[in-house]
């Protein structure tokens, strides 16, 4: 008797925890999905403002057109890439992807700034300095999202792979998440400064 | 990432404050009401057979009815008090570039710490300060002084937004606001009483309090075998009424320190850069005339104190036991270690 007693416990404990385990994974996903969504809805935010500023800038900077159409090209590409995208856990490609189209569109949009700064006709509109803003705000709120998403991910890469969760982990149909990184090398250099050449 | 545990941890024990407090405050009521009760019972235990004998504890009853109303009332319009006090004005849409900042800026924290955008306000201050306020994520405001946009750089605002939301995260909010509620309940109720013992200790006078219920004979009476032990329930009872807005400050003060610690951790953690933070405590604490529109009963929600006290600045027993606020000194030299040196997580701290 007393050994079936024991074993049904141990069963009962055992079941108790998978239910538990198994939940905490789910609501994990859950949230590095929630995270990825709101990464998406700050990408769109900043495609939505770009039309605006090249249209802001246009025509004090005609002859610097090689920048705007930069901007343009990689606002397209990371569209496209966007529109793809569902709300579930992104998979690694995805991300991958989708975070190099984003790279570039960061990389052209301060250069396109960098020019900017060399205008200051351009600089005084009060036009420009709200945009500008806009933007900071939107790029802080990209790399907010991001950050947080990699919280997130990592918080659920970290769960479904220790042990003795990772025993859940194939049940609850979790895998990996691919992190946000930086993709483009030249991001990643470190700034070379030369203050002889001026 | 430490961030699951620690964080329901301190929310936990951020409602379990709640709870806590919420109880001492209906006790403490249940005390002064019992205190009467026990007086009156005392001063009519001889009476005639046919006069009136306070058997029925009525006070009691009365006062922890009170208690219960006096915390419904807090829970109802606490925020709103909170943010009426102090003379906020909500930011509705934002029009000048520093308001639109602001905004910005909160809804990048509140992106960062992963929580809904807070309603935002605004007091017409000249002195940097800022609070939180609200009983749980979906319903929180931030408030903001004029000093403070002005005088901060965005980093640096950003910073304090993001301690601010670590308080809105850990559930402080809640516990700090409601202390706030029923601090001024609780001074309210002792500016009440002494005033009515005030009145009633020229016994001469036409007091309702102790002409109605002693009549003729209470100067016999107190010279009586049970008067001293009526004496000492009334004197214990007479100071508790005293010492209660003293202690509700005690315990305001006590429960504000650690939780600003963990909020500049919070806040490093949403910015990844906790020498902004450093920054604005210092310029928030170089400004040292006293926030004006700030007064005493909301001191606790503040991220500086708003009241320059000279306690707060410098670490100490004194500070320990009356300070609102940890020394600035600490707190700085904290987020600085932070910013030189890799974080706990051993991940660099500056990314981002």
């Amino acid at each position: 008797m007393a050994p079936v007693l024991v074993a049904v416990v141990v069963l009962g404990v055992a079941g108790l925890w998978f239910i538990a385990t198994f939940n905490r994974l789910i609501g994990l996903k859950n949230q590095v999905a929630n995270g990825w969504k709101q990464i998406d809805v700050q990408l769109k935010r900043r495609h939505d403002l770009i039309p605006n500023l090249v249209e802001t800038v246009k025509g004090a900077m005609s002859f610097e057109r090689g920048t705007l159409e930069a901007v343009i090209a990689a606002r397209n590409q990371a569209i496209g890439l966007l529109r793809g995208g569902g709300g579930a856990v992104p998979s690694g490609a995805e991300v991958r992807q989708l975070a190099a189209a984003e790279n570039q569109l960061s990389g052209a949009l301060g250069k396109l700034f960098a020019v900017v700064e060399a205008y200051p006709q351009l600089k005084a509109t009060g036009n420009v300095t709200t945009l500008q803003e806009e933007l900071t705000s939107t790029e802080n709120k990209i790399a907010f999202a991001r950050q947080l998403y990699n919280d997130q991910a990592t918080n659920y890469n970290t769960a479904q792979q220790q042990f003795p969760t990772n025993m859940v982990a194939g049940v609850a149909g979790a895998s990996p998440a691919e992190l946000w990184e930086i993709a483009d090398a030249a991001e990643r250099e470190v700034p070379k400064v030369n203050l002889a050449a001026t | 990432m430490t961030d699951g545990g620690d964080l329901f941890e301190q929310q936990r024990a951020n409602r379990r404050g709640t709870a806590w407090l919420m109880l001492g405050f209906v006790a403490f009521f249940a005390w002064l009401g019992f205190g009467g009760d026990f007086v009156l019972r005392e001063m009519t235990r001889d009476a005639a057979a046919g006069e009136y004998h306070h058997l029925f504890p009525w006070i009691t009853i009365g006062t922890v009815a009170l208690s219960v109303i006096a915390i419904v009332y807090a829970w109802s319009t606490g925020p709103q008090n909170v943010l009426w006090a102090t003379g906020a004005r909500l930011l509705q849409d934002p029009a000048t570039p520093e308001a639109k900042q602001l905004a910005n800026v909160v809804e990048e924290m509140a992106i960062a710490s992963g929580l809904p955008v807070p309603n935002i306000y605004i007091v017409p201050d000249a002195d940097p300060n800022a609070f939180a306020t609200g009983w749980n994520e979906e319903s929180s405001s931030i408030v903001v002084t004029e000093g403070l946009l002005q005088m901060c750089s965005r980093d640096e605002l950003q910073a304090v937004i993001g301690h601010e939301m670590g308080h809105i995260k850990n559930l402080d909010i809640r516990l700090m606001t409601l202390l706030a509620a029923l601090v001024g309940v609780a001074a309210l109720i002792n500016d009440g009483a002494s005033r009515l013992l005030r009145s009633s200790g020229d016994s001469s006078s036409s007091s309702t309090w102790s002409s109605s219920s002693s009549g003729s004979s209470s100067s016999s009476r107190r010279k009586g075998g049970g008067g001293t032990i009526v004496l000492i329930v009334a004197v214990v009872w007479i100071l508790s009424i005293l010492l209660a807005p003293l202690i509700t400050r005690l315990l305001a003060l006590a429960v504000s320190r650690k939780r600003e610690f963990l909020a500049d951790a919070m806040s490093a953690q949403f910015t990844r850069n906790p020498g902004a933070l450093a920054n604005a405590l210092v310029k928030i604490d170089g400004a040292d005339a006293p926030t004006t529109s700030i007064n005493r009963g909301v001191a606790h929600l503040c991220i500086a104190d708003p009241l320059g006290r000279s306690v707060n600045g410098r670490p100490g027993f004194f500070a320990d036991l009356f300070g609102t606020h940890p020394p600035v000194e600490e707190r700085v030299e904290r987020l600085r270690e932070m910013a030189y040196e890799p974080g706990p997580a051993g991940e660099p701290v500056p990314a981002g």
